[in-house]
């Protein structure tokens, strides 16, 4: 049993005659955050979809706890522990916290001759699943429409640790949040990783990526610039890296310019 | 793994005693219920006509019956349309499907010498597979449901005329009651029960009787029988099975049910075949009282269906809605449609009263939907 529970070997991955990626490597620990890190257009979502079961590799290894795995759909993924939350959340707005909670997987109890779903134990579980993540649900049969961005991604992490996700996959969790919220879940993610479980968090926003990274992988144009534990490279090295940092440079060279024109 | 249940066991105990949560009063949570508007819609017109029709016979025993019937009759085809419409999707095609119904009943019956009770199975097979067939195209093409149903809306209207005069050279076969005469199934739909409970109603004197002593009002008919039925079924599968959590996550965000592992397409196409099964409930329950099949049956029933459901709370747009409000839904229908003709009112009325009442229950909904999701 290697200390990896999921590895990329060489994986690519070719929409007919577009390269979406070409050999990347990667290795998922337990209790670790991995973050991936690229532009727009790096491969991100590719290769997510990859880990999630949506796409198969083309080419190339993807072991899970040392044996070759291929995933043939996404509930597959699933069933072994790979859970996804994309940037729409899979939540719907009308429903109730309990009933987005056990969406696709209700919470039963035998009623007579009836399977019905257990709304009560249903609401105590919601309730204490979000609790541990720092959120008091007021009512859990309320809709989730009136929660914040915060608060629902809150949720479908929360569901997804209580089906028994050992690797949670985060698909730009901060993009459309507010500071205060941002933090909250990258707390959120600090919790998953005390409770032993591997973390892949994609974002092209390193500032909120590196305070609770361990390790780094940075894709560009399809393919991998190599993986870095924090120790052996700092934020500043790790924007240098990716695609934006000529880019940043340049542009500050070019303010830099613009500030000299108006003091003249 | 203890010790995590345990933070979570504190974690709950922290937040039942937060001080943030406060009562909301039971105005506001009413007002979040999709039943609000018909039921408070069905009070006021209960008095409405109370006042104005009272002394006409609209609330004597036969008057009530009748206008229960009528409103049993909507109810029936409202609730399958009610739960499709929570799932996100429209079934125009539900009057065409009772003309069509009807006739797969009546032609096998009298022309072909079939046993009633395989006419009815036949029926329901029949018109099932059409609602299947309908469901499979929407799900498989991504239609809008409104179209392909609209276009069965004309197919199933054009063959329901062109096989009967084809089989028959006749629209309206008649002679069904004799063919049907004890036969179990058809008095299932036919038939009225509790008929000893209104002779003895009669017999204590507390509903009027005909001058040869039998009551005005013999029994209840199936189709209140079968409304009550289905509304219950239909209620209790949405709200507290996880096929009914699945309806609503289907028309709420289709693509998040999926991701998710509920599958959306054999939830709509279930609920299509639904609609086409309560379509012939009421089908069978017309051709038996009547003895006869006609191939203009059902003509505007769609639009009439989805009426009440929308009266009663649902979302055109899915994902939210309730079985109840579409049944009070439909008795607002019933219930303003006889009293006008209670009241002797022309009954051009009953259509210019339907238009307002629409446009009330829309706004009013979407004014729900609003404090619902908070946007």
């Amino acid at each position: 049993m290697s200390e990896y529970i999921l590895e990329l070997k060489k994986v690519s991955r070719y929409f007919g005659s577009v390269i979406a990626l070409k050999d990347i490597d990667m290795k998922i620990k337990l209790g670790e955050v991995h973050c991936l890190l690229g532009d727009n257009g790096a491969g991100k979502s590719t290769l997510i979809k990859i880990l999630a079961g949506v796409h198969e590799p083309s080419d190339g290894e993807f072991l899970l706890n040392d044996k070759p795995t291929g995933f043939d759909s996404p509930r597959d993924a699933l069933d072994s522990g790979i859970a996804t939350v994309y940037q729409d959340l899979a939540l719907v707005n009308l429903m109730s916290v309990t009933r987005n909670f056990f969406m696709g997987r209700e919470i039963t109890k035998k009623w007579g001759p009836f399977t019905i779903f257990d709304t009560k134990k249903g609401n105590e579980i919601a309730r204490a699943g979000l609790a541990e993540m720092g959120i008091d649900v007021r009512d859990p049969e309320h809709s989730i429409g009136t929660m914040s961005g915060g608060e629902r991604q809150c949720l479908a992490i929360a569901r997804a640790i209580h089906f028994g996700a050992k690797v949670l996959i985060l698909d730009e969790p901060t993009a459309a949040l507010g500071v205060k919220q941002s933090a909250n879940v990258l707390k959120v993610v600090a919790r998953a990783k005390a409770r032993g479980l591997a973390v892949i968090l994609i974002t092209h926003n390193v500032h909120h990526a590196y305070p609770v990274a361990d390790r780094f992988t940075l894709l560009n144009r399809g393919k991998s610039l190599g993986s870095w534990l924090k120790s052996e490279v700092s934020r500043e090295e790790i924007l240098e890296m990716m695609a934006g940092g000529q880019e940043l440079a340049n542009l500050e060279a070019e303010l830099a310019e613009f500030t000299r024109a108006d003091a003249g | 793994m203890s010790t995590s249940t345990k933070t979570a066991d504190d974690a709950l105990a922290q937040s039942a005693k937060d001080e943030r949560v406060r009562k909301e009063p039971i105005i506001k949570k009413l007002l979040t219920r999709p039943e609000l508007g018909s039921v408070s819609g069905a009070l006021m017109v209960f008095i409405f006509f109370a006042i104005v029709a009272g002394d006409s016979g609209m609330f004597s025993a036969d008057g009530i019956l009748n206008w229960s019937t009528v409103s049993a009759q909507l109810g029936i085809l409202a609730i399958g349309a009610c739960l499709l419409m929570i799932s996100g999707e429209f079934d125009l095609s539900i009057g065409s499907m009772i003309g069509f119904a009807g006739m797969m009943i009546a032609i096998p019956a009298l022309y072909w010498g079939w046993p009633v009770w395989s006419c009815i199975l036949f029926a329901f097979a029949g018109s099932m597979f059409i609602g299947f067939l309908i469901g499979l195209i929407v799900v498989r093409t991504g239609l809008p449901s409104f179209i392909v149903s609209l276009a069965f809306l004309f197919i199933l209207r054009g063959l329901t005329i062109a096989l009967s005069i084809l089989f028959t050279n006749k629209t309206i076969v008649s002679g069904v009651k004799e063919v049907a005469e004890g036969d179990i199934l058809a008095a299932a739909f036919g038939g009225e029960i509790g008929g000893w409970f209104f002779n003895w109603l009669a017999q204590v004197g507390w509903i009027e009787t005909y001058s040869d002593n039998t009551p005005i009002v013999t029994g209840i008919p199936m189709v209140i029988v079968w409304f009550l039925l289905l509304a219950t079924i239909a209620s209790f599968v949405l709200l507290k099975t996880p096929y009914g959590n699945w309806i609503f996550a289907s028309g709420g965000d289709a693509k998040a049910a999926k991701n998710v592992g509920v599958p959306t397409d054999k939830v709509k196409i279930s609920l299509f075949m639904f609609t086409a099964f309560c379509a012939t409930v009421f089908a069978a329950c017309q051709v038996f009282e009547f003895g006869s099949a006609a191939a203009d049956r059902g003509l505007l029933k769609e639009f009439e269906a989805i009426i009440a459901v929308v009266i009663g709370g649902a979302l055109l747009t899915g994902g939210y809605g309730s079985v109840i409000g579409a049944c009070f839904g439909a008795l607002i229908f019933g219930v303003v449609q006889m009293g006008i003709f209670f009241t002797g009112a022309d009954s051009d009325w009953f259509r210019v009263f339907l238009g307002i009442m629409l446009l009330a229950a829309v706004l009013f909904n979407n004014f729900i939907r609003k404090r619902v999701t908070g946007s």
